[in-house]
């Protein structure tokens, strides 16, 4: 044994963080690092022309808007639904919360179809819509509704667990220092929540900005109307413009590679606040 | 202010946590709720609060029926267990937060509450640390700073839930010291809840003992002390010697021996339990004495002011462990040997009842009560 | 047990309906439980519903037939084909990630979990895209394969790597916090006790994290048969050979075969059921010893 080398008393560390570094790399760092090397066969200004062409631009403007708009709603939505959870109990309780995690489960295909029946001009919900001059399905506006769908889950889910661990102590600590509901919730529990509720929200844009199969039937995807980036893409590789695409992807990475390490922060973050009490 | 609760009674399911509590608590003292973990103590203070709601009873304020008043109306200082700062405002923002939240026409102007807050800073001697975090804290002074938030909305009373209780043994001694200062400062009415007897001893005016959601007895420190009430308030305020036997002739019959217990209520041959503090029992070497209970010395502790000596004796065909403290004079002047016959003899004797409780409310036996002084070493 | 899990469930409810200072006036609750049931039932159960209505709007024979149309049954079978190879294939690497991670300290280790997570927020289109960069036509080893006759994308092996691609995390994900919490001491304890590696791992190890690793693989498996996007880049949609069934539910859509593509789209539905079934039932179990004891504290308190 080497000088400096920690004792291990368990077994296995070698073969397992060795295989964890192999099947890493094979399935994700090598692959991965394919659309960089990729996109260095283009010079700056070829990669500039690529991903600030007008329909390049107007699809990261459908995109990364309407994903932020959507965690943005969940982020409202999520909560209350988290809190009514938690903090009420009424009847079929258990199978809405259940319920929550369909967007997770359920395979985005079929959600994306579901989605364009009910809001199709002559769908469930379309057919009293349209007469209202509400368009949903094939606008942006449709694009929001699969994002607020699959986004949902991950504001409840981080938030949920965060409200379940609260003492009931600072509530009770607000009260008797004569704070009514309201002012115990903005000036006490909010800011307890609001770690866990950047993650979810980062959660839920980071995977909106991605998604594509919910997204692509209800979508219309006219180009620079409601045309998704990740879309974009695929339409690049059809038509055989593979460094086109890969250009794409390269800004999209990035992005999410950002997100990942913001994420991540917040997470900490969270974890510590937390931690603290 | 005075509270007074009257027959307050709260269960939790099958579990009764209070049981038809009826107690006063009178203006400006400090009176300690003192009993086991589960003893209700601690649901009794929060429904004075208002945190929690009884099943029966009311709570009086300043004898105003505030039994339906909502915790935020009841003007009580709450100081929480686990202090429930509140982690990302500062020392100074949590201190004021009481003052923030009142409604616009009460609230006072922010340099008013700044003056405020810190008067109370200057009070629990922690102005220097007003811009920090709890977080930053040690936890006496987490315990502080969650006393001067409680102050800060000039409370009608004050109460304290274990307040104590997270803090090591030393932080504690001083706590609780300033924690008697304070009062005597303020005379603002207080309760504060603890499970540890020598804490409520030390610093309360009156000590109300709990035990199984009823009040087991009400008095000053010294007087629940030495006069403790029933059996419970015996065990519980300090270490005991249990004699379990017979009583006959003045004495108490006990497996062989016998201990004298002079004029004591009991009729001849009822059971009884005799109690004897440790210091209160001298051990005799001398093997002509007849009187006494036979025990064998297993260890003598000879460290300290005092000196401890334990001994195993038999009682009723089970073995049992005797503690004797005495001087460390009459411990040298003793010569013990472990293995040593000697015998016991308590120079007090208090006798009790041996009935199991039984599950409903059970008024304490009256012949229990009689507390006899045994005849003087 | 699911008696008393609900009772348990109202119960936790209640403790803070009754506080007074936990309680909000009875109009706000009505309001926020309205609101959060009124989205629930717009975004998440009536795109349910719909699905099994658009199924069976034509009836059964309809629904059935699509079912057992010879295309359909080929994307069922590769769909379970994929999910078979590429599900324990991550199973075993969220196990050795997971006991490298949580059981012992070396540098890197937070990097390193992050990295495990990384595929969690590539989009899957890029997923798919990665694979055609490599073994595309045009790709790096494009013309070696094509030499030795070997085709990946638009074939099963294309389909299977972006699958385990975009599934790769969720073992690991599930494992790591579960194994951090427990700690090493019952490992280092049946060390002492003189097992070896192997049986401290099958009796001591997997028997406390069994409830947690069914999870994973259940959420896992959900994902491996239901992913669209990164399995759309590399499938080249060849009817009975490259189709799974997702992708099928789509072709369908697209000829406007609605009736089938529902049909094909509720066995989908029923699939991500059962996921939440025996995501339930998981929860129910790890969480209730747990409950249990918070309640015998709020009692004592």
């Amino acid at each position: 044994m080497r000088a400096g080398k920690p004792h291990r008393v368990l077994p296995g560390f070698p073969l397992a963080l060795g295989y964890t570094l192999v099947y890493l790399a094979l399935i994700v760092l090598i692959p991965l690092s394919a659309v960089f090397l990729k996109s260095a066969s283009l010079n700056w200004e070829q990669f500039w022309a690529v991903i600030s062409a007008p329909r390049v631009l107007a699809s990261y403007r459908v995109s990364f808007g309407l994903s932020l708009l959507a965690a943005a709603i969940n982020a409202v939505f999520g909560l209350i639904f988290a809190w009514v959870l938690v903090r009420y109990h009424f009847p079929g309780k258990r199978i809405v919360d259940a319920l929550v995690d369909l967007p997770f489960a359920l395979p985005t295909a079929g959600a994306g179809i579901a989605l364009t029946a009910i809001y199709a001009g002559n769908g469930w919900l379309g057919q009293w819509l349209e007469p209202l001059g509400l368009k949903v399905a094939f606008t942006p506006l449709g694009i929001l509704v699969a994002l607020i769908f699959i986004g949902l889950p991950f504001v409840v889910r981080t938030v949920q667990p965060v409200l379940e661990d609260l003492d009931t102590e600072l509530e009770e600590a607000a009260a008797s220092l004569g704070a009514d509901r309201w002012q115990t919730f903005r000036h006490v529990l909010l800011p307890v929540l609001l770690p866990a509720l950047l993650t979810g929200f980062a959660l839920a844009f980071a995977r909106a900005v991605g998604e594509y199969g919910s997204v692509i039937f209800i979508a219309g995807n006219v180009p620079l109307v409601s045309e998704i980036t990740p879309l974009l893409i695929i339409t690049k590789l059809e038509q055989y413009d593979y460094i086109g695409a890969t250009a794409i992807a390269v800004v999209m990475l990035i992005v999410s590679f950002i997100l990942l390490f913001l994420i991540n922060g917040l997470q900490f973050w969270a974890n510590r606040s937390r931690a603290r009490s | 202010m005075s509270i007074r609760v009257q027959h307050i009674a709260k269960r939790f399911g099958p579990f009764v946590a209070l049981d038809d509590i009826t107690l006063d608590f009178p203006t400006g003292e400090l009176v300690g709720l003192l009993g086991p973990s589960g003893c209700g103590k601690t649901t009794l203070l929060r429904i004075i609060a208002g945190l929690e709601s009884a099943d029966h009873g009311q709570v009086f304020l300043d004898e105003e029926d505030a039994s339906t008043a909502h915790v935020r109306d009841r003007q009580v200082g709450f100081v929480f267990q686990h202090y429930a700062l509140f982690r990302h405002m500062t020392v100074f923002d949590n201190v004021a937060f009481g003052l923030r939240v009142k409604p616009r026409g009460q609230r006072p102007a922010e340099s008013v509450i700044r003056t405020r807050v810190y008067e109370l800073l200057d009070l629990v001697q922690l102005a220097a640390l007003a811009r920090r975090y709890p977080t930053q804290l040690s936890g006496g002074q987490r315990q502080r700073i969650a006393l001067a938030r409680a102050l800060a909305v000039e409370p009608r009373v004050l109460l304290l839930d274990e307040p104590f209780g997270a803090l090591d043994a030393k932080v504690r001694k001083e706590l609780r010291r300033w924690l008697r200062q304070l009062h005597d400062a303020l005379h603002i009415t207080s309760i504060f809840v603890t499970h540890d007897q020598e804490e409520a001893l030390e610093v309360s005016d009156r000590v109300v003992l709990m035990n199984q959601g009823r009040v087991e007895q009400v008095g000053a420190p010294q007087e629940v002390y030495e006069q403790p009430a029933s059996p419970f308030v015996y065990s519980f305020l300090g270490a005991v010697n249990l004699f379990h036997g017979r009583v006959q002739d003045h004495h108490l019959h006990v497996g062989a021996g016998r201990l004298p217990v002079g004029h004591n209520g009991f009729p001849t041959g009822a059971e009884a339990l005799g109690f004897v503090r440790p210091h209160e029992l001298d051990i005799e070497t001398n093997p002509a004495e007849t009187t006494g209970i036979a025990a064998r010395v297993e260890r003598v502790l000879a460290f300290g002011p005092t000196a401890r000596v334990e001994l195993s004796g038999v009682e009723r065909e089970s073995s049992h462990i005797y503690e004797v403290e005495l001087s460390r004079e009459r411990v040298a002047a003793l010569n013990l040997t472990n293995g040593q016959w000697v015998r016991l003899k308590p120079a007090r004797i208090r006798l009790f009842a041996p009935e199991p409780r039984p599950a409903g409310p059970m008024p304490l036996p009256a012949g229990s009560l009689i507390g006899l002084d045994g005849e003087g070493i | 047990m699911g008696a008393a899990v609900a009772t348990h469930w109202a119960a936790r409810a209640r403790r803070f309906e009754v506080n007074a200072a936990t309680r909000e006036p009875a109009w706000v609750k009505g309001s926020l439980i309205t609101i959060a049931l009124a989205f629930f039932g717009l975004f998440l159960l009536l795109p349910l519903v719909t699905v099994f209505a658009e199924a069976f709007r034509k009836g059964w024979q309809v629904y059935f037939a699509a079912l057992v149309e010879p295309d359909a049954l080929s994307a069922i079978a590769l769909t379970l084909l994929v999910a078979a190879i590429a599900v324990p294939l991550n199973l075993v690497f969220g196990i050795a990630a997971a006991w490298a991670i949580a059981k012992f300290d070396f540098r890197g280790k937070q990097l390193l979990t992050t990295l495990i997570d990384l595929p969690f927020s590539v989009s899957p289109v890029i997923a798919g895209l990665i694979f055609v960069l490599l073994f595309g036509a045009q790709g790096w080893f494009g013309p070696w394969l094509i030499e030795h006759d070997v085709k990946i994308i638009f074939a099963v092996p294309g389909l299977v790597l972006a699958t385990i691609f975009v599934t790769f995390p969720f073992v690991a994900r599930e494992l790591i916090p579960l194994m951090e919490a427990q700690g090493r001491e019952e490992e280092e304890a049946a060390i002492v006790l003189g097992a070896s590696g192997w049986q401290t791992f099958w009796r001591v190890t997997l028997p406390s994290i069994k409830w947690g690793l069914l999870y994973g693989v259940i959420l896992c498996n959900a994902r491996a048969m239901g992913e669209f996007g990164a399995v759309s880049v590399v499938s080249g949609h060849i009817r009975g050979r490259t189709n799974t069934l997702p992708l099928q539910v789509e072709i369908l859509y697209n000829e406007y075969n609605f009736a089938a593509a529902f049909a094909v789209a509720s066995l989908l539905a029923l699939l991500a059921l059962l996921t939440l079934v025996v995501k339930s039932l998981v929860e129910w179990r790890g969480r209730q010893p747990l409950n249990v004891g918070q309640e015998s504290q709020g009692v004592s308190a």
